[in-house]
């Protein structure tokens, strides 16, 4: 056992990732290759990759800004109407008063930061439970949607419609490739290959043992193979389309994002603050300003989302976003945070949002009705929370817990973490 | 009392966990109307004897025998031991705030008429129930609005509305006052003198020694012995040496302390309570801190010791309403925490667990919490500097882990202590505040923070110790304040300080200068 929870450790590296990250990954690939069969090959077509990344993009930045929000221990139900409101006013500010698009985004955000400020001002400095505020948000800002819009569709102009549908432009040498997907795909590995010697550096210096070689080779290798494969994929598409602008937007997010949750003060702030909250303050953390900061975080990619979302359609509506707040929270479980806070990262959650995107697509690739969608998308998040929440029980102490489960040997009880009876534990845990 | 007949014997018990014995051949064994406690360092196996005693680990779990009342118990749960009379009663107390005094006794167990709650009976109930602990308060008080020494008593009068025999009681006066303490110490007495049989485990040795009749020390899982406290002649000093398996000829370590100039003045310290405003919990108070010198705050609980130190510490406790702080002879302003830590202060709170760590953390990421800054570059931080100072840190207070990797909420209370400890220290504190910092850590990690402690001193830092334990502050202290109900009422030198002295003046508004 231990040993395999060392090659875990060495294949994922550092001690971010988790038993459930890990799993999480082995879930994904499953679903991948089950699908990939049970379609015939559809799954991994250029076509249908292109189309998954684009339908769940959005999702996923979402996904970003609520793993912050959930790891601080807070909830952000508005998302989808923050991203509905946003993106209504952003259609009417190009339609009727004219806004070159670029001017248009950046007006975008800057509501999404006015919504944020004000969600921010009621979770930090008033202290109203983020569930209540976001709820309430839900309400307004769905309805503001509703007012502006006059409940009607308003289209977005072509330039506009690049970030939600545009590509990758072809450049270059006729390869049959589109080039610029196959350079980002070249950085990409480039990059993956410097971060793994990086952190082997690292990890030498802190006189750990740095995996064997042959470990971060293989590491490396399925890594490059991945990227090399994906990158094909999407540059071998039908023509015209390659690598989709908001998978570029999404991964730059996601790669500024897992940057400053892992390695910032501010980052470690957030899971300070949602782990302990009353000790992070203690600790000279300004509670009120992390708290202020991931909700209106939050509503800033929720605008974006929201624009982008709008682009893609090339129009927005009174319906859009709808349900995506319940996607996002999915996903950010369903990659391993927990639901008390404290725990949690952002690639977790992407492979969460990836898992529930790949589901959702292979399921319609096969004819399922997006009722047997919804049962199945259920259970599955069920299920991955129930995971979570019976490995923390193992790992605590409770009197009720010892009383209702049967047990059993091989599970050592270490009155941990918990309160109770928790002042004589030392003996089982550290040995010496 | 060696020939009351015995009530209950545990007969060479030993309990695994996967590669760790957690109990190796462990006999106890109780006379009926005694008072026995039990006592070992942590991790010494106490409180896994009584997990397996209670059914917790029920039977089939363990090896031994269980005879209880003269026949062999095999407990499947805790229902069953309690069904036999055997309650437990943990230092967390177990009680639910939001409910009265009477609707926790009976918490389920409720006295039922037609399937219905009968609330008069149970009041009438509860009322008798109360009196027998010695509880006068109305049984429809909420639990949150008694303090802690009076949950206590409903924990027991619970335990009573279930026919108890045998009470169990892990660490009973941890967090109660003098007063509270010596009340439920009487009350086991009184519970003695009607026969009840009580276990106690207990890290107070004073307090086994005045109301025990025998006492069983336990040691890495071992029984190591039992002794009857009278025939024995055991005292404080016995215990110890059962314990630790050696003398420890002091229980401070040797220490000249090197005090320089005063450099920390608190003057004139005036704080309003953060809810109900017209309460004043800081009252013109007044202290002092010199270069080197270990400085102690003696008082009751609920004396104001906690909330002087924080509310000095970045204003983290109360409503600011007046008082300057002076350091290196400026005055200096702290508005936060981070202007504390800024301004080299540091507080160890009294709760390591509740307010001091984040407990999903690791060794590394708590040794360096409250200075991140120290770690980063350009607001990047760098893990191998990281992993450095809290190896460093713990090769230094020698805490007790396999790496820096290991979650804090998998170490013991003398580890999870140093590594607070270790997490103030890389501050680079002028001054530390320590709040209880031994409390619920066994004899021999307490010598250790001790060390620590004056080590830092020797350093040149002042250290202010808070603690409710008058020998650990006369023992430690270079000088002792002594603090009642929000008010300094005396300072007293080291060579005047004893207990007797600290007492009158940590109950008496009177201000008496002995210096």
């Amino acid at each position: 056992m231990s040993r395999f929870k060392d090659l875990q450790k060495n294949l994922f590296g550092g001690t971010t990732s988790n038993a459930r990250q890990f799993g999480m990954i082995f879930t994904l690939v499953a679903i991948v290759v089950l699908f990939q069969i049970l379609t015939d090959g559809l799954t991994l077509r250029s076509d249908n990759l292109i189309a998954l990344f684009q339908q769940n993009s959005y999702i996923l930045i979402l996904a970003i800004g609520m793993l912050m929000v959930i790891v601080a221990g807070h909830i952000d139900l508005s998302v989808g109407s923050v991203a509905a409101i946003a993106g209504i006013l952003v259609a009417k500010s190009m339609a009727e008063w004219s806004l070159p698009w670029p001017v248009a985004i950046l007006f975008g955000l800057a509501i999404g930061a006015l919504i944020g400020a004000w969600q921010g001002f009621w979770v930090a400095y008033i202290g109203v439970p983020a569930f209540i505020v976001t709820l309430a948000g839900m309400l307004l800002f769905r309805g503001g949607n509703q007012f502006i819009g006059n409940a009607n569709t308003i289209p977005v102009p072509e330039g506009f419609r690049m970030i939600g549908s545009g590509f990758l432009p072809e450049v270059g040498p006729s390869t049959g490739y589109n080039n610029l997907t196959l350079l980002l795909g070249l950085a990409a590995c480039v990059a993956v290959v410097w971060r793994e010697f990086q952190s082997r550096k690292t990890r030498r210096e802190m006189d750990a043992d740095a995996a064997p070689l042959w470990i971060s080779v293989l590491r490396m290798a399925v890594m490059v193979g991945v990227i090399v494969f994906a990158s094909l994929r999407f540059a071998s598409g039908r023509v015209g389309t390659s690598f989709p602008v908001s998978g570029i937007i999404l991964v730059a997010l996601v790669l500024a994002y897992s940057f400053y949750t892992r390695n910032t003060p501010g980052g470690r702030h957030i899971y300070a603050v949602g782990g302990n909250s009353r000790a992070a303050e203690l600790s000279g953390v300004k509670l009120k300003r992390v708290n202020f900061f991931v909700m209106m975080n939050m509503s800033v990619l929720a605008a974006l989302a929201g624009m982008i979302f709008v682009a893609r359609s090339a129009a927005s509506g009174p319906q859009d976003g709808n349900g995506w707040e319940l996607d996002a929270i999915a996903a950010v479980f369903i990659g391993g945070a927990a639901v008390s806070g404290g725990i949690g990262t952002i690639s977790g959650s992407i492979v969460g949002g990836l898992v529930m995107a790949v589901l959702n697509n292979g399921l319609q690739l096969l004819g399922v009705g997006t009722d047997r969608v919804q049962i199945i998308k259920g259970l599955v998040l069920l299920l991955a929370v129930a995971l979570d929440v019976y490995n923390k029980s193992q790992g605590r102490f409770s009197v009720i817990g010892s009383i209702t489960r049967a047990f059993r040997r091989d599970t050592p009880a270490p009155p941990t973490s918990s309160s109770a009876a928790d002042h004589e534990p030392a003996k089982t845990t550290v040995p010496g | 009392m060696s020939d009351a007949p015995i009530l209950l014997e545990m007969r060479s018990i030993t309990k695994e966990f996967p590669g760790v014995k957690a109990l190796s051949d462990v006999n106890l064994v109780v006379r009926a109307g005694e008072i026995h406690a039990i006592c070992g360092e942590n991790g010494a196996g106490k409180s896994t004897l009584m997990k397996v005693l209670s059914g917790v680990y029920p039977y089939g779990t363990y090896d031994g025998d269980i005879i209880y009342q003269g026949a062999e118990t095999r407990f499947s749960d805790i229902r069953a031991s309690e069904h036999a009379g055997i309650v437990i009663i943990h230092q967390e107390l177990a009680l639910i705030p939001h409910m009265s005094i009477a609707e926790n006794i009976f918490l389920g167990n409720e006295p039922r008429r037609r399937g219905a709650i009968d609330w008069k009976s149970a009041n009438r109930m509860a009322l008798d129930l109360m009196a027998r602990v010695g509880l006068q308060e109305d049984p429809d008080t909420l639990v949150k609005d008694i303090g802690v020494g009076k949950q206590q008593l409903v924990e027991i009068a619970k335990a009573f509305a279930k026919d108890v025999k045998l009470l169990i009681l892990d660490e009973p006066t941890a967090a109660l006052n003098g007063a509270d303490s010596q009340h439920l110490l009487d009350l086991l007495r009184g519970f003695r003198s009607r026969g009840i049989t009580s276990i106690m485990i207990s890290h107070k040795l004073n307090e086994i020694e005045a109301i025990a009749d025998e006492i069983t020390i336990l040691r890495d899982g071992r029984t190591v012995e039992t002794l009857n406290i009278k025939a024995d002649g055991v005292d404080e000093d016995r215990i110890v040496r059962g314990m630790v398996g050696r003398e420890l000829s002091s229980r401070f370590p040797d220490h000249t302390p090197k005090i320089g100039e005063v450099f920390f003045e608190v003057r004139d310290w005036n704080v309003r309570h953060p809810i109900s405003a017209e309460r004043q919990v800081c009252k013109n108070e007044n202290f002092v801190v010199r270069r080197g010198e270990i400085v102690g705050f003696a008082g009751l609980m609920g004396a104001g010791r906690t909330e002087l130190a924080m509310s000095v510490f970045g204003r983290s406790y109360g409503v600011y309403e007046s008082g300057t702080i002076v350091k290196d002879g400026k005055e200096i302003v702290l508005k936060s925490v981070a202007d504390a830590i800024a301004h080299g202060l540091a507080y160890v709170s009294e709760d390591r667990k509740a307010i001091g760590l984040n407990l999903l953390d690791d060794i590394k990421a708590s040794t360096v919490a409250a200075k991140l800054s120290k770690i980063s570059h350009h607001g990047v931080l760098d893990e191998v500097a990281e992993y450095k100072a809290a190896e460093a840190y713990r090769r230094e207070l020698r805490t007790k882990a396999p790496t820096v990797d290991e979650s804090v909420s998998k170490l013991s209370g003398g580890n999870q202590q140093k590594v607070v400890l270790a997490k103030w220290m890389f501050t680079d504190p002028d001054l530390l505040i320590l709040d209880e910092p031994t409390r619920g850590i066994d004899v021999g990690a307490k010598y250790e923070i001790y060390g620590i402690i004056q080590r830092l001193a020797d350093q040149g830092k002042g250290v202010v110790v808070i603690s409710s334990e008058l020998p650990e502050l006369i023992g430690l202290c270079d000088r002792i304040y002594t603090v009642f109900e929000g008010s300094i009422t005396g300072e007293i030198a080291r060579q005047d300080a004893d207990p007797e002295t600290l007492m009158k003046q940590m109950t008496s508004t009177k201000k008496m200068q002995t210096r």
